[in-house]
């Protein structure tokens, strides 16, 4: 199954790849989304899957699932979402003030 | 003796307040007195008794660099010129300098130059040696671009900048070989382990990187085209540093280092081959000038190119006359350099098809010219020095011959007839500056100012040099037991006696030399402009210049054509750079070191509800691509999110399920907020084109994820430290709740700093809104 799940994982990347190297600023954001599941789940993996319950501790339960992990993937789910939702609204801004979402349109200033 | 050294820098600082008083008095009257007090104190050391003093102090010794000071009669001969010469040009200065100019700057350069020249020739420690050479380079830039509004000044400074830092540079490469082969810094300990660096295979390469240092910085050819372009510096400049001192340091350098390399041929053939091509197209260059400043620029080269081959020829003579040389050329030209200031001061101008006939106007000068040329082009009168060194010179390489080995015996054939050549031109060149500018035709119309003598403090400086080019022709013993030979021993590495005679009788060849210089150039000279026409043809528009401009020019060009190659401003095309660059040096350095791996053991099994859900994903993250329509794209991005929260669901992994399914709720709701808050924006939903980079790259690197991740699936090497976590987080946590355990307790500070990371982003997000520049208002 891990290899199913990393497979995914490659799948996450490479279309969130995909949507960076667009035009839109829209799709940007997307592909940055797309890329940080790809990378959560990635995480997920390298810990073993479904080698026992919850990591909840319970009495007469030795097996658990690793932990950590889910710890480091908790704080990293709740940093890119900050990022998404900061990236969403300088979208919104850049689109509105430049009154274009083309990045090849945005590329360059005068004092170049 | 580190005073020596440091006292101009010290008083340098100090300049600025005084010179706030130049009105009342001239600043360069205080300053006259620090190279005069350093003069004296160099003076001390001559005598027939002397020998090397040596001082240090530490600086950082860890790295063995320290200011050791090294006095022998090498360094002592250029610290009495540096400090002699320095106080003449500091009294010119105040006679050639006027009160409106930037006196405090002038000096404070000059001073500074003073410093860095005394630092190099004193120092024994190569990386001081080398800090003061570039103390030389910088000051002597100031000092060219000293009336820096003019455009050639600009030129020039950062034309003699570029050429000798890049000397400057593969100078201090030779000094790390060096230092790195003998394992010391000392120039002193490199001469006495002369074998170890004869034996090191790196030699040649540091051989290599030292001259081009000094050919550099002493202008040798093919990079003496900054020398006529740093003529724009004010004329005391030119006389001090692009006569006397700078230019020599080169030679300095050659000498210096010429006990250690003196056992290898090349260094002879190099080294003779540079300064007798130096000598010769100098000398032919000179002739076709017809600014004062610029024949004395090339005659200048050509005679560093006479020292640069004596010091090859490396034989007791030849040295023995170098260093006679380096005294007399500091005297005769300085004096001339100083002649020709006064010349420009007095007439306006320096073009020497305006002046004419000034011999009458200006006796002083004129007589001063005369000695100076005629010494300068070796007429054998036994009153000029020049012809002694010159003599000395011819009697060198005739007796080259006799230590010829099969590798350098046609350049010992050809060497006596290229000096003859060389000096046939400098005769002609030295006879058409002074009666060019002293005799001849008056032409008082062509003159911007009415000429007459210079006033008396302007004469006393060339005066002083001229009085000793007439003392050394005189009593040539005078310095020779109590100071060349000193010089010559610490170049020569044994002892080194040599009288001067003026009469060698009629029968000796270097004797024959000189009357067939004086005899063929007296004939060029008075049919002159019968034959100058040869320089149409030769070298005609061919220049080095031309070469030193186009490589500048190329260099832009390319530079900048390179950077807009890749510099486009385009996010996708850094991004594809970007994702390339990882791509390719993760896959080559996994294939290298055969980090791909795979394992099938240790796997959880497989089941259908799992790879509904995989799949789902799959299909959600390959939508977004094909999707054209904004608001579809967004609720698959939100499918594939949910189908996440099902996986961590799957995993037992309740808080992740919890918190991706509220986090990828919050996330839509913008999406599609920001989407209606978009009214401007032109609604390009096109169809994705497809773009076969763009898909290359992103499966490619799709692909590599997912092999790397296999990889370190299946590579087990250490077990995990969650059993720590699972056995503590109640007993010392006190919480059923590992992963909640974990995020406030044992790693609270990640928990501390996402927060901190949510907050700024709240901030900025805020900011965003609210804050609006005003348009036009910029």
């Amino acid at each position: 199954m891990e290899f199913i799940i990393l497979i995914l994982a490659g799948v996450l990347f490479a279309t969130a790849i995909y949507n960076l190297l667009q035009k839109q600023l829209l799709r940007l954001v997307i592909g940055s989304v797309l890329l940080s599941h790809g990378a959560h789940l990635f995480i997920l993996t390298m810990g073993e899957l479904k080698r026992g319950r919850p990591p909840i501790l319970t009495d007469g339960v030795e097996n658990y699932t690793d932990p950590l992990p889910q710890a480091l993937i908790l704080t990293s789910i709740v940093i890119s979402f900050g990022i998404t939702s900061l990236l969403l609204v300088l979208a919104y801004r850049t689109a509105n003030e430049n009154e274009t979402d083309n990045m090849e349109q945005l590329r360059g200033n005068d004092n170049e | 003796m580190i005073f020596t050294v440091l006292i101009p820098l010290l008083i340098a600082c100090f300049i600025p307040f005084i010179s706030k008083y130049k009105h009342k008095i001239h600043t360069g009257i205080f300053v006259f007195f620090v190279p005069l007090a350093i003069f004296l104190y160099f003076l001390q050391f001559i005598g027939t008794g002397f020998e090397p003093i040596r001082h240090t102090y530490n600086w950082i010794p860890s790295l063995g660099i320290n200011f050791d000071f090294h006095l022998d009669g090498l360094s002592l001969l250029f610290a009495l010129l540096i400090s002699g010469i320095g106080s003449l040009v500091v009294l010119y200065s105040i006679y050639y300098l006027d009160r409106s100019e930037r006196l405090g700057h002038f000096y404070v350069y000059l001073l500074m130059f003073m410093s860095a020249m005394l630092g190099i020739v004193l120092s024994d420690n190569v990386f001081v040696l080398y800090t003061f050479w570039e103390l030389t380079s910088i000051s002597s830039f100031l000092l060219i671009g000293y009336w820096h509004f003019k455009e050639k000044s600009r030129y020039g400074a950062l034309k003699s900048m570029m050429i000798t830092i890049f000397g400057g540079l593969s100078m201090f490469g030779g000094f790390i070989l060096l230092s790195v082969i003998t394992g010391t810094t000392s120039i002193q300990a490199m001469i006495a382990n002369a074998d170890i660096i004869m034996d090191s295979p790196y030699m040649p390469l540091a051989l290599g990187f030292i001259l081009l240092g000094a050919f550099t910085k002493s202008a040798q050819f093919p990079f003496h085209i900054w020398l006529p372009d740093a003529m724009e510096a004010p004329t005391p400049v030119s006389a001090y540093l692009h006569s006397a001192t700078m230019v020599k340091a080169g030679l300095y350098l050659v000498a210096r280092f010429s006990p250690v390399f003196t056992g290898f041929e090349w260094f002879f053939i190099i080294v003779s081959i540079a300064g007798i091509l130096t000598l010769c197209w100098g000398s032919y260059m000179a002739v076709r000038q017809t600014d004062l400043k610029a024949i004395l620029a090339f005659s200048t080269i050509s005679q560093l190119g006479m020292i640069m081959a004596m010091l090859g020829f490396g034989t007791k003579a030849a040295i023995f006359a170098a260093m006679f040389h380096i005294l007399n050329h500091a005297t005769f030209k300085g004096s001339l350099f100083m002649v020709a200031g006064t010349v420009d001061h007095e007439t306006g101008t320096r073009d020497i098809r305006k002046l004419g006939g000034l011999a009458t106007l200006m006796p002083i000068t004129a007589t001063l010219a005369l000695f100076g040329t005629f010494s300068m082009a070796g007429i054998p009168l036994p009153f000029l020095n020049g012809f002694y060194s010159k003599e000395l010179f011819f009697g060198s390489s005739i007796e080259l011959q006799e230590g010829a080995t099969a590798l350098s015996s046609f350049l010992v054939e050809i060497i006596p007839y290229l000096a003859v050549l060389g000096s046939i031109f400098t005769f002609v060149y030295s006879m058409y500056f002074v009666f060019g500018t002293f005799w001849g035709p008056k032409q008082l119309d062509k003159l911007p100012k009415k000429p007459h003598e210079a006033p008396i403090g302007m004469l006393i400086a060339p005066g002083i040099l001229v009085l000793g080019v007439v003392l050394i022709g005189l009593v040539p013993s005078l310095i020779n037991g109590t100071f060349i030979a000193h010089a010559a021993e610490a170049v020569y590495g044994g002892e080194v006696t040599q009288e001067i005679y003026f009469w060698h009788g009629w029968s000796s060849t270097a004797f024959q030399m000189s009357l067939a210089v004086v005899g063929i150039g007296a004939i060029l000279t008075v049919t002159r402009t019968r034959w100058s026409g040869i320089y149409q043809a030769f070298p005609g528009k061919l220049s080095a210049n031309k070469v030193y401009d186009w490589l500048m020019e190329k260099l832009d060009t390319y530079s900048s054509n390179v950077t807009r190659s890749y510099m486009t401003g385009s996010l996708r095309n850094y991004m594809a750079i970007i994702l390339s660059a990882i791509f390719i040096v993760t896959v080559t350095v996994m294939l290298v070191t055969g980090g791909f791996t795979m394992n099938f053991e240790d796997l959880a099994p497989v089941t259908t509800i799992e790879l509904a859900v995989v799949l789902v994903i799959m299909a959600a993250a390959v939508g977004t691509i094909f999707t054209n329509k904004n608001v579809a794209a967004i609720l698959i991005v939100g499918m594939a999110g949910y189908g996440i929260a099902l996986l961590f669901v799957i995993y037992r992994a309740p808080d992740l399920a919890l918190t991706q399914l509220a986090v990828e709720t919050v996330s839509v709701a913008l999406f599609l907020l920001c989407f209606y808050h978009l009214p401007n924006l032109k609604k390009r939903n096109e169809p994705f084109r497809t773009k076969t980079t763009n898909a290359i790259v992103s499966i490619g690197f799709g692909t590599m994820v997912t092999l790397i991740g296999i990889s370190a699936h299946s590579s087990d090497w250490f077990g995990t430290i969650s059993d720590y976590f699972l056995e503590t987080s109640y007993s010392l946590g006190g919480g059923d709740n590992v992963v909640n355990v974990i995020l406030v307790d044992m790693r609270g500070l990640d928990t501390l700093f996402e927060i901190a990371v949510l907050g700024i982003a709240a901030l900025a997000i805020y900011t965003l809104i609210k804050y609006r520049s005003n348009k036009g208002e910029k």
